[in-house]
């Protein structure tokens, strides 16, 4: 019994190292900022909460010059939004219906089309990204929302979801319904769609966070401060402290970590369960 | 495939047409440039280009820059896939084993996926800050000459280290759901023969796990291939004198900031070629002792 109890104990005491692993350094993040810099740079990073978060995140939130030149922290939270909801619905919609007309149709291109979503799964966006600015930027699509949103939903990892969840449909359905006169379009929307609600509940939350965490691409993307998101705003703040300047604002980096953080962080736990399983279904 | 479908003659081309368009522009026509534009050389000034066969291949893969790149990505993603899944695959054992606190632990250990990558390399960036980080004077204190601007090593470290702890979560999801997809009978079974708890991890229930380990080395390869970019481009930038540089990161230096674009185009081919034949080396091979 002793020898169980001991087995028990290092147990839990590998999970808590664990969590403080994983954890820590986010705490540790959110509590520096919320310290004059001062206090930062005298003392190094902080464990507990100090007095200036209310000044912290108001001026990286609200005012302008506060953490970019001229763009405010709400208007990059907004264009983080944009991309994430953008993203998640248009893979969502444009996955569902390719994976319809695969899995439901009998027509003579199907197989080839299928081979060519299939490639998009293999290479991806990071090794084709100077040829695929260069088409968006022909297109004069720069610093749009659709040039940003749209190249990135080229890959297919949302049709192959939607293929794999169809074909687990039983085939009485749809004989059922063709009995009952039901068309093709019919049946999607008033079939198919509402069986797939849990699945689609899934991937848009995991299509929200990778569309919120997009990097590479929204980098060279944008050129206009106005349209930064978050993750972008992590990226100038590197180089604004890279360069140097009078006082470092440490805290209103680790602010900006902070705030592109917990939005997805808090989808992600919210909808936790749905989260867990559309990400492991996703991948079979 | 369905044993009942729709015949239709124009239905299913509308609905694959947008998934198609957005392909054929933005992923086939962009594949295509990169593979034409390496094999041209554009003088200095952009004004003629001439085509100059494998020259860009030939001047790319047997630069030492290119070669030191392809070096550190080699171990760089070794040792990231096989850090992060060894530390995941130990706290998903130990998750499923425990009854109390295990949705607790659960949901601590995995909310760290939904941070990005850039992110988390900034956060790492500046814990390892010779000014303010804790971790820099930490190692410095208990006499390990540390610094990460100027020695190799050292900044290897810091790069490793924080994309071993980005990806940490994504594995130990993947690892708990395969370990709560095992029946309780053969836990059960594998209790009564063997009574060390070592011994049956390794005879049980690792092959057991054979599938979901596969499928996440795939994942961890991609991932330390491409993106890691975001951690790279928040920490190190690939220094000290391109130490870190991983072969994604390259591309990028040189095509937007050196602006050589045969060349930076030729490392995309050839990035290509070895994404593809790394995939088919793993469905072949590895695969192959796998039993499901």
């Amino acid at each position: 019994m002793k020898d169980w109890n001991w087995r028990l104990i290092s147990t839990h005491a590998i999970l808590i190292v664990g969590v403080l692993f994983m954890s820590l350094p986010v705490w540790v993040a959110f509590a520096t900022s919320t310290h004059a810099p001062e206090t930062i740079l005298r003392e190094g990073l902080q464990l507990w909460p100090g007095s200036h978060f209310l000044e912290t995140y108001r001026e990286v939130l609200f005012v302008e010059g506060g953490v970019m030149k001229s763009v405010l922290g709400t208007t990059m939270l907004k264009n983080s939004l944009i991309l994430g909801i953008g993203f998640a619905i248009g893979k969502v919609v444009i996955s569902m219906l390719a994976a319809y007309a695969i899995v439901y149709f009998r027509f003579r291109l199907a197989v080839p089309l299928f081979w060519v979503i299939f490639m998009t799964l293999l290479l991806p966006l990071e090794v084709r990204i100077i040829p695929s600015y260069e088409v968006v930027a022909g297109l004069g699509l720069l610093d749009t929302h659709f040039g940003l949103i749209v190249p990135l939903i080229a890959s297919a990892t949302g049709t192959f979801f939607f293929r794999q969840f169809f074909r687990s449909v039983p085939d009485e359905l749809l004989e059922a319904a063709r009995l009952d006169g039901a068309t093709a379009w019919g049946f999607f929307i008033d079939i198919l769609v509402p069986l797939s609600k849990t699945m689609i509940a899934a991937i848009l939350i995991i299509m929200f966070v990778v569309g919120w965490n997009q990097y590479l691409w929204p980098l060279i993307m944008t050129t206009k401060e106005e349209n930064y998101t978050l993750v972008i705003g992590i990226k100038q703040i590197y180089q604004i402290l890279a360069e140097g300047g009078e006082l470092p604002q440490y805290q209103k980096a680790f602010a900006l970590t902070i705030l592109a953080t917990l939005p997805p962080v808090l989808v992600v736990l919210v909808f936790q369960n749905w989260f867990v399983k559309g990400l492991v279904e996703s991948e079979k | 495939m369905k044993r009942v479908q729709f015949e239709h003659s124009s239905l299913p081309y509308l609905f694959v047409a947008p998934q198609i368009i957005i392909i054929a522009i933005f992923f086939l026509w962009p594949a295509m440039q990169a593979i034409y534009q390496s094999f041209l050389l554009e003088d200095a000034f952009g004004l003629s280009t001439q085509f100059v066969w494998f020259r860009n291949y030939s001047d790319t893969i047997l630069s030492p820059s290119w070669l030191q790149a392809a070096g550190f990505t080699a171990i760089f993603a070794t040792l990231v896939t096989f850090i992060s899944m060894g530390l995941a695959l130990l706290l998903a054992v130990k998750a499923n084993e425990v009854l109390r606190g295990a949705s607790t632990y659960k949901t601590t250990l995995m909310w760290a996926y939904a941070i990005a990558p850039p992110v988390a390399g900034l956060m790492g960036n500046l814990m390892f800050n010779p000014l303010i980080g804790d971790l820099y004077k930490f190692f410095n204190a208990i006499g390990w000459d540390f610094n990460h601007k100027l020695d190799a090593f050292d900044a290897g470290f810091v790069v490793v280290l924080i994309s071993v702890w980005k990806q940490v979560s994504v594995n130990f999801i993947f690892f708990l759901s395969g370990l709560q997809g095992i029946p309780k009978s053969v836990n059960e079974a594998s209790m009564m023969d063997c009574n060390s708890p070592t011994r049956r991890f390794w005879t049980i229930t690792f092959p057991l796990l054979a599938p979901t380990t596969f499928f996440l080395m795939v994942i961890n390869i991609t991932y330390a291939f491409f993106e890691t970019f975001g951690i790279i481009d928040t920490t190190t930038r690939g220094a000290p004198g391109g130490a870190t540089n991983t072969l994604v990161f390259k591309v990028f230096q040189d095509g937007f900031r050196g602006a050589d674009l045969g060349g930076s185009s030729a490392q995309s081919v050839v990035l290509m070629v070895l994404v593809l034949a790394l995939t088919v080396v793993q469905f072949r091979f590895i695969e192959r002792k796998v039993h499901y």
